[in-house]
């Protein structure tokens, strides 16, 4: 029952400038993690996103390369076709990934290209201040939706595993959470798979993580916990969408 | 459809522009392209989509100019010799890529075959993105080596000295063709001479420690929020394009032994036209010097102050197939010393020797 | 063989998390403010710590640490 736990190697000793509570570091952690464990720290390549992770290349250990909004999947793309021996994942955002580069994604995964996507959905944009994103919950206030997301003008919000997974060309398609230990333990599973998926040269992997923004939430940590669970996990249905045959 | 089967080209042979600059490429040791089609280049792709296999490249066309830059920055970023090809909107879809590529201190290739604009434009030859070029498309304080080639045997060579160019200076360059540059089909030799090794990149590329065998990781990043160190490496970019500027100004004069009354200033396919009427004017009796810029940044700026110094030097004459890009640079480089005039017509109708040559005599610029 | 569980303080935000997942209630929010200005977790009850890392899974921030060493006596 006891366990030892120490930083993984593939996670720097920086302090985040994350806020408190913020999931991303949680979600780091299970990358390093896994990146340790399947011991490719030598031949992996980040891409860290324009968002709160802008800075996310700060607390890894390894390679990384810092795209334009919403372009990493084309970055991905440029790596991978010229350097197939490197791992390569993708670190995004709502916006980054569900509005300005809903095209990289789409395109990325309906060619198959075999790198992995971490896509964090906290249902705002966290960074610019909590302006609503694709991914924002009916009725959420933001600061661009201050009544409420409003259905009606913006339509309802994306489901980015669904959508993925409706392409033809096959991949490894999950969504995952990370705001319970029961459920990290699942997601640090799914980034898992999805590691060694493309180490094996299979397919594309796309794992999107509930995650939570307390501050621009309103919220505390805690509440932040609560409400992800009770308003976005009804809608962000938890599971594998697609599995490579 | 064409060709040679991509057997060895020792020899002349007559080649398409568009398909002798992505030879070019493969010449020069580029095996890696990216691009998305639009007129009048796509004869690039569709050549290199066959081409690249053969000689084990990589070849995949972007689902649009945006994701193909950023392809190009990532491949770049981790130490591939690559390049892309496109026109006018499509570098207008680039520019954005190509900053963070020149922020980013990484080397690329990129070729723009101009077609007439602003906007979609026309689908004919132009000069209009020259500003594009030269002076920005993208945003910040960065440059572009740019080369102009006036023939199908100097975009190839261009396109050669591009690659070791762009890892001299660890910055994007830019290769500025025309419609017909890339439609026309003249005889061209790929110089073997020109085929270079791709430098070291270890020292900043992210190509994986393992492949480095370091324990030191590289991060290539465009971003530095403190003021200081943003304006340190302003800096250093600058110090690399002042060093262009000493270093890889080229240019090619004609007839400048004469006793010239009118100095133009001509590049491109524009150029050539320029020639002929040159040569026209002088059987009448009528001297006429021009100075062909191959890179329009760095600009021969001395080299179009003296031209124009001579004391025969009555007026300098910008030619260009736009409304007046380059004429800034040479009224910057004449300094005032002679009227600098332009002639120019957009659309894509290239202006003819006798047009030229009624411009030079009379003065009759446009306004 | 005793194990050892370690909050860095200083690394610590003080936002909750682990104190609410703690299956034996051994965490707290500190009354002192650490350098960083933040109210840090602390073990308020150590000796009912079993060492199952949970709050080492949820702390996004890595500041809690467990070892094992070879001395008898748990911190």
């Amino acid at each position: 029952m006891a366990k030892t736990y120490q930083r993984p190697q593939a996670l720097s000793e920086e302090h985040t400038h994350y806020c408190p509570g913020c999931t991303h570091g949680v979600i780091h952690r299970l990358i390093a993690e896994v990146i340790d464990e399947l011991g490719i720290r030598g031949r992996t390549v980040g891409i860290a996103p324009v968002g709160c992770a802008v800075l996310a290349y700060n607390y890894f250990t390894f390679d990384f390369q810092e795209a334009a909004h919403g372009r990493a999947p084309a970055m991905a793309t440029g790596i991978k076709r010229v350097r197939p021996d490197l791992i390569v994942f993708t670190y995004q955002g709502d916006g980054d990934l569900a509005s300005i580069g809903m095209g990289e994604i789409i395109h990325a995964a309906n060619r198959g290209e075999k790198f992995t996507t971490i896509f964090v959905n906290n249902a705002v944009y966290g960074m610019t201040g909590g302006q609503m994103a694709p991914t924002t919950m009916p009725n959420q206030r933001t600061t661009t939706s201050p009544l409420g997301r409003d259905v009606g003008q913006c339509g309802m919000p994306i489901k980015m595993a669904e959508l993925l997974s409706s392409l033809m060309t096959p991949g490894y398609i999950t969504r995952q959470t990370v705001i319970r230990p029961k459920y990290i333990v699942k997601a640090k599973k799914a980034i898992r798979a999805a590691f060694t998926y493309q180490m094996e040269n299979r397919c594309f992997s796309f794992v999107e993580l509930v995650s939570t923004c307390p501050t621009n939430w309103g919220m505390t940590p805690l509440e932040a916990v609560k409400w992800a669970e009770e308003v976005m996990l009804p809608y962000y249905r938890l599971g594998d969408f697609k599995t490579p045959v | 459809m064409r060709r040679n089967g991509g057997k060895a080209l020792s020899q002349k042979v007559l080649m398409k522009g568009n398909e002798a600059i992505g030879e070019a490429a493969i010449r020069a040791g580029c095996l890696n392209y990216f691009a998305y089609p639009i007129t009048p280049q796509s004869e690039i792709a569709e050549y290199l989509s066959r081409r690249m296999p053969e000689v084990g490249g990589v070849f995949l066309q972007g689902e649009s100019e945006v994701a193909v830059s950023y392809m190009m920055f990532g491949a770049a970023a981790c130490g591939a010799r690559i390049f892309t090809t496109s026109s006018s909107p499509g570098i207008s879809l680039m520019s954005e890529g190509i900053s963070y590529i020149a922020g980013a201190q990484c080397p690329a290739v990129f070729v723009n075959i101009m077609r007439g604009g602003p906007g979609l434009g026309g689908i004919l030859p132009s000069q209009a993105d020259y500003f594009q070029a030269t002076k920005g498309g993208g945003h910040g304080d960065y440059r572009l080596l740019v080369m102009a080639p006036a023939s199908v045997q100097e975009a190839v060579e261009m396109v050669m000295q591009a690659f070791p160019l762009a890892e001299k200076y660890r910055n994007p360059v830019m290769i500025l063709g025309d419609g017909l540059i890339g439609q026309m089909m003249e005889p061209v030799q790929f110089p073997d001479h020109l085929k270079t090794e791709p430098s070291n990149k270890d020292d900043w590329a992210t190509n994986g420690m393992d492949t480095r065998k370091s324990t030191k990781r590289n991060l290539v990043k465009t971003l530095y929020l403190d003021p200081d160190a943003l304006n340190q490496h302003n800096l250093t970019l600058k110090a690399k394009y002042d060093r262009m500027k000493q270093q890889e100004v080229r240019y090619r004069p004609y007839n400048l032994d004469s006793e010239y009354r009118v100095l133009i200033v001509s590049y491109g396919t524009m150029s050539r036209v320029c020639r002929t009427a040159i040569d026209n004017l002088k059987e009448e009796g009528f001297e006429a010097g021009m100075i062909r810029p191959q890179t329009l940044f760095p600009f021969p700026e001395k080299a179009i102050d003296e031209a124009a110094s001579k004391p025969s030097c009555k007026r300098v004459f910008s030619i260009e197939m736009s409304m007046g890009q380059m004429v800034e640079d040479v009224e910057r480089s004449v300094r005032g010393k002679r009227p600098v005039l332009f002639y120019g017509k957009c659309g894509g109708e290239v202006p003819t020797p006798e047009e030229i040559m009624d411009v030079v005599r009379s003065g009759n610029h446009s306004a | 063989m005793a194990y050892q569980h370690h909050i860095d303080s200083d690394r610590c935000k003080g936002c909750g998390l682990c104190v609410a997942v703690c299956p034996k209630s051994v965490l707290e929010i500190s009354k002192e403010l650490n350098k960083k200005g933040y109210y840090p977790a602390v073990q308020a009850r150590p000796q009912d710590c079993i060492f199952c890392s949970t709050c080492c899974i949820m702390c996004p921030d890595v500041a809690i640490t467990i070892t094992k060493s070879k001395g008898d006596t748990p911190q």
